[in-house]
């Protein structure tokens, strides 16, 4: 999955676990946190929809790259690479 | 008891909220008791054939966001919708109250069924793999979750708690909440019970192997207490709740009153897991009048429990017939025939869908009674049309359940 692909995978999870906000004026750059209802139980769902959409397992020491939009596409482009979107 | 203690432990209902598969509201329930319209429908459950079943359209997002209907459990959503509903009806401006003179109480037949059969059907798509079992699951299944959602929507910080009753337990949370005012506990109980039973298979299935389970080709004639054509029990999902309150604090700040607990009973058979038995049900209901100061004469509406199984049907109708047996007036009724079996909701629905008779002044019928069982020795059930009655101040209400648990509440018109 390319970078972009990865991005909307991100922000369809986000809509599901989130769906009383409005994801369309997201901003990659700015943690998730600080621009939505986001609590530790919605955090946890990002990583079970992955781990369960794409068997992706991610440990809880690289939580802290889940942060933004960025640095979340960043984190998971070489974990999905492989991945046909 | 000093007076001054009794007018203080006189408990009174002051606001009512509620769902059920013919109304999402007391005016709309009662329209459709009187009308006599079922609300039982076909209904696809998981790994069994479709089932007939009792099932609720109310908006769940008047009161919830639509993250918090996807965070917690459908008891709770019942929950949360029935206790602002009810709060809402008591004219009350809630961010005045006391929330810390709050408590939640509300009734529960079982809870985790559902969220455990979807995990577990979640996690088959995945080969059993535990890793992506549900971090939701424990703070959805822990027993007191319809009322700990309750006070997370309505900000109450006073006790909350269900209380695990079987189908006894819309009874039990009134009474709970009874209590809890009387010892001085709380100013206001937020009580009633909840079901969301039709969303586990489970219930079905289990009913079905008892031989329990009722098949129809028609759902609306598929309940059928008291009948010979009878077939058991189609079980329904709903919640009501009541706001409780001391009667003095009620007159104080003029609110309505839709009724008074005058009396109340708990007991249990102790005799079989599933098999009712007449006689501690016929004590229960002794009890209840006992502690209300009142005989069967009083009574003017009996709410039976009745679910449409034979023995069932059969044991409460005797226990009923020895109390009742020298007050041929008395309207014995049942809201399961139209709506079946609301478990954990079953007893305070049914109560509620009798109260506005206070004003109309009708006993709600017990519809699908087509042929008396001659077993039931019963010459009082209001069948298949509304009764209207001289008058009605007194209204008895059972719910009984599995493991032999018995519950009577008596509800009085208000009067000072």
């Amino acid at each position: 999955m390319a970078p972009e692909q990865i991005r909307q995978v991100v922000l369809d999870i986000l809509a599901r676990i989130a769906p009383d906000e409005d994801l369309s004026d997201l901003d990659d750059a700015v943690a998730f946190r600080d621009q939505m209802e986001l609590d530790s139980m919605d955090f946890l769902d990002i990583v079970m929809e992955l781990r369960k959409a794409y068997r992706v397992q991610i440990p809880e020491e690289d939580y802290e790259n889940l942060v933004t939009m960025d640095s979340t596409v960043a984190y998971l482009t070489p974990l999905l690479k492989d991945v046909n979107a | 008891m000093t007076n001054a203690e009794m007018y203080n432990s006189r408990i009174v209902i002051t606001g009512v909220g509620l769902t059920s598969p013919i109304g999402n509201s007391l005016p709309d329930l009662r329209a459709n008791l009187l009308a006599g319209k079922s609300g039982v429908t076909r209904f696809e459950t998981r790994y069994m054939p479709p089932v007939l079943a009792g099932v609720c359209n109310f908006d769940a997002l008047r009161h919830q966001k639509r993250k918090e209907v996807r965070r917690g459990t459908r008891a709770g959503s019942i929950a949360v919708y029935c206790a602002n509903e009810a709060v809402n009806d008591t004219g009350l401006e809630w961010e005045n109250v006391e929330k810390d003179r709050v408590g939640v109480y509300l009734g529960i037949t079982e809870h985790g069924n559902v969220e455990t059969e979807n995990e577990i059907f979640e996690i088959g798509k995945f080969g059993y793999d535990t890793s992506v079992w549900s971090h939701h699951h424990n703070p959805r299944t822990v027993a007191n979750n319809p009322a700990g959602e309750v006070t997370l929507s309505l900000g109450v910080t006073g006790p909350h708690l269900t209380v695990g009753a079987a189908c006894a337990a819309g009874n039990a949370g009134f009474i709970q909440g009874l209590q809890m005012l009387r010892l001085g506990e709380v100013d206001m109980a937020i009580a009633g019970g909840v079901s969301e039973s039709i969303h586990t298979f489970g219930i079905f299935a289990s009913f079905k192997s008892q031989n329990a389970l009722a098949h129809h080709d028609t759902p609306s004639k598929a309940c059928r207490p008291f009948d010979t054509d009878r077939t058991g029990i189609v079980v329904a999902e709903g919640g009501a709740i009541c706001t409780l309150e001391r009667l003095p604090d009620a007159l104080a700040r003029g609110a309505k009153i839709y009724g008074e607990i005058v009396g109340h009973a708990m007991n249990s058979d102790a005799t079989d897991f599933v098999l009712p038995d007449r006689n501690r049900q016929a004590q229960c209901v002794e009890l209840a009048l006992k502690r209300a100061g009142m005989t069967p004469q009083d009574i003017d509406i009996v709410s039976s429990h009745a679910t449409a199984t034979e023995q069932g049907d059969i044991e409460e109708s005797s226990a009923l017939a020895k109390i009742f047996k020298d007050h041929p007036n008395v309207a014995i009724n049942n809201t399961k025939s139209f709506i079946g079996h609301a478990m954990g909701a079953a007893g305070a629905i049914e109560l509620l869908g009798n109260i506005p008779a206070f004003d109309d002044g009708m006993a709600h019928a017990t519809i699908n009674l087509d042929h008396l069982d001659p077993n039931v020795p019963l010459t009082q059930i209001v069948a298949n049309e509304p009764r209207q009655l001289d008058s009605i101040d007194c209204i008895l209400n059972n719910s009984f359940g599995m493991l032999g648990i018995n519950s009577v509440l008596i509800v009085k018109r208000y009067q000072d």
